[in-house]
This record gives structure tokens, C-alpha cells and sequence, in this order.
């Protein structure tokens, strides 16, 4: 019954808060991977060695033996543990004025969080959230786990 | 898009009988800690002590105390996998133009060094100046020096691809000033290692 319930919440979550298909943005790069790494974008599924550029809607996908650790254009970093999805929602930084905003989802596993230049200078246009809660930066470094079988 | 707060809280409930999550604040490496702030259905929660935690199961939320020992055993493998710490280096210029002091030539090569042994490495290279001549003049001239550094790397062996260079003219001083005030310590090129 449960889990019926959770196939229904997924099936929701990508209608309700799914974003549309954007132009694609590099928002990081891979710095840390170990074990199996992989990259959803697109429909397409490809390793995540070091070096492989993370663009925005890019799904970041760890498997029992994986980690992986990115660092993002404005010097976020974010690093995965084992059977973790990560998401990319948003991502856009000008170097110049510094302005940006972002917004990266977990939808299970662990994630460790050391906010960058967005957060320090607008707090308000940066976010991470989980299936349940939206998680406000105010500057800071953090961990995040998400138990459970939601995989959308 | 049309998120109807009724099937958002459809939403929040049906997935709230799945998933349990956990958030720690940690203390951030420069020893400050900052603070997060939980936002759910209920309303919102502010976490800003080191180790303050927050534990969510069945969309009830439970604030406690958790400890180094407890985020080691959870998060020990994201931790481990976290990239190195992004670093920064301010190279000066004599005044009005494009030539580094002496100081900061040398400083170049330690620069290089690092670039070369981070894995994956990526340099953005940012130009300011001071508030001498106007701010048009002064957007151009930082990025002049951006790229002059660039130019430097590049010729040293840094691939063009892992460098970007940006000019941010005169409005992010290091010593804010008046205006026209020469300060050395503002015509300067950051370098940014990621």
C-alpha cells in the first residue's frame, strides 16, 4: 500500500514541480568520482568520470559503491554518497556582476553541501530541496539524507 | 506552472509516508557557522548552532542535537568525496596599466603549480581597478588585466579551455575610496582555482 502511494507521489512530483526542458547551462564540474557514476540528461545515460561538465537538468546518479563530488560555477561544492539522486534544477551565475541563483534537488541519499558565491551574496535565490521540505542557505555548510524509495 | 496548494499538500503528505530525511548543520571550515532554514507544509524551522539537526518522518519534524560521531557514521562517503576547497590569489599592478609588481610575478608560479595538480581544474580570472578615470574606462582596463593574466597562463601551459577571464572595473574595491583615489591595493587580478 505504501508503495503504491509512492509511485503515485512520483508520478506527482514530476507533473507538479517537474521544469521544463531548458537550454542546456554548465552549472559545475565532476572534481571526485569513485565507484559507479552516472549522468542522466536528455534521455541519455553516460559515466560521470573527473572532468565531465555538469549542465543544468542533469540528473547525478551514485550506485551502491559510488560517490561523486562537484564543484559549481560559483564555488558550491556538493558531494554525493552511495545509491544517491541528485538533481540540477537551476543554475545560472554572471561572473561579471555576480548575480545568480540555483536550485538542486536530492531525492534520496546523502548530500553534503558547502555553499558558494550565490549564497553569500543573495541567500534568497539559492535553495535545495527534498521530497517533503525546501531547505534555505543562509550561508553555510550542511548534510542532507533522504531515506526511502522515491527515485523521480 | 500550476502548483494548487491542495495537491501540493497531496503531494507532501503521500510522500511524507515514504521518506524519512535528516538535515545537520555543520560548522563551515572557516570556523563561522552559518544557519538553514527548513521550510515545509508546517511552516519553518531555523537551524544555526553547530550540529543543530532536524530529523522528518511521517511530516512531523523533530529538532535535536547531533555530533561529529553521528554525521561520520551517516555521511562519511559524501564527505569524503567533497572537491577541494576552491582557492583564491590576488595578483597587483604598477599604476594605470597593465604590469604586475615584481611580487606578483613571482607569485604566478606557485599559481601555475596548483592549476597542474588539481584534478580537473577550472581558473576563472577576474580584473578590478581603482577609482582613478571613469567607471567605462576602468570596466575596460580590468579586463585588460583579466585577460593579460590569461594570456600569461596560457602561455605557461594552461589549457585555454579551464579559463574564463571577467572585468568587474572599479565596483568591487578591495579599500572602498572616493572617487579618482589611487589605491594600489584596488587595482588588482583575482585568481580563482576550482
Amino acid at each position: 500500500m505504501i508503495k503504491a502511494h509512492c509511485m503515485v507521489a512520483g508520478l506527482l512530483a514530476t507533473s507538479i514541480l517537474g521544469f521544463p526542458a531548458q537550454a542546456a547551462e554548465q552549472a559545475g564540474m565532476i572534481k571526485v568520482s569513485k565507484g559507479a557514476v552516472s549522468i542522466e540528461r536528455e534521455g541519455q545515460r553516460m559515466a560521470a568520470g573527473v572532468g565531465t561538465p555538469v549542465m543544468v537538468a542533469d540528473r547525478l546518479r551514485t550506485g551502491a559503491d559510488g560517490s561523486v563530488g562537484l564543484t559549481l560555477r560559483d564555488n558550491t561544492l556538493l558531494s554525493a554518497g552511495p545509491n544517491s539522486l541528485l538533481v540540477v534544477d537551476k543554475f545560472a551565475y554572471d561572473n561579471a556582476t555576480q548575480d545568480g541563483r540555483m536550485a538542486v534537488g536530492i531525492r534520496k541519499g546523502t548530500l553534503s553541501v558547502a555553499s558558494g558565491k550565490i549564497a553569500k551574496r543573495t541567500p534568497e535565490s539559492v535553495d535545495f530541496h527534498t521530497p517533503t521540505s525546501i531547505l534555505g542557505v543562509r550561508g553555510t555548510e550542511f548534510v542532507i539524507e533522504v531515506e526511502g524509495d522515491g527515485d523521480e | 506552472m500550476n502548483k494548487s496548494p491542495l495537491s501540493l499538500a497531496l503531494l507532501a503528505l503521500l510522500l511524507g509516508a515514504c521518506a524519512s530525511e535528516r538535515v545537520v548543520l555543520l560548522p563551515a571550515a572557516d570556523g563561522s557557522t552559518g544557519a538553514v532554514v527548513v521550510r515545509d507544509q508546517q511552516g519553518e524551522l531555523r537551524l544555526d548552532q553547530p550540529y543543530a539537526a532536524l530529523k522528518r518522518s511521517l511530516a512531523a519534524n523533530r529538532p535535536y542535537q547531533s555530533s561529529p560521531a553521528e554525521v561520520t557514521e551517516r555521511f562519511a562517503q559524501a564527505l569524503a568525496a567533497q572537491p577541494p576547497r576552491p582557492s583564491a590569489y590576488v595578483l597587483y599592478f604598477e599604476a594605470g596599466g597593465n604590469v604586475l609588481t615584481q611580487e606578483s610575478q613571482a607569485a604566478l608560479a606557485s599559481i601555475r603549480k596548483e592549476i597542474a595538480e588539481r584534478p580537473a581544474s577550472e581558473v576563472m580570472v577576474i580584473g578590478h581597478t581603482d577609482r582613478v578615470g571613469n567607471a567605462e574606462l576602468n570596466d575596460s582596463l580590468s579586463l585588460t588585466r583579466a585577460e593579460g593574466i590569461r594570456d600569461l597562463l596560457i602561455e605557461s601551459g594552461v589549457a585555454v579551455d579551464k579559463l574564463e577571464a571577467v572585468g568587474r572595473g572599479e565596483r568591487d574595491p578591495l579599500v572602498p575610496t572616493a572617487d579618482d583615489v589611487d589605491e594600489p591595493k584596488n587595482r588588482r587580478v583575482e585568481i580563482n582555482v576550482r
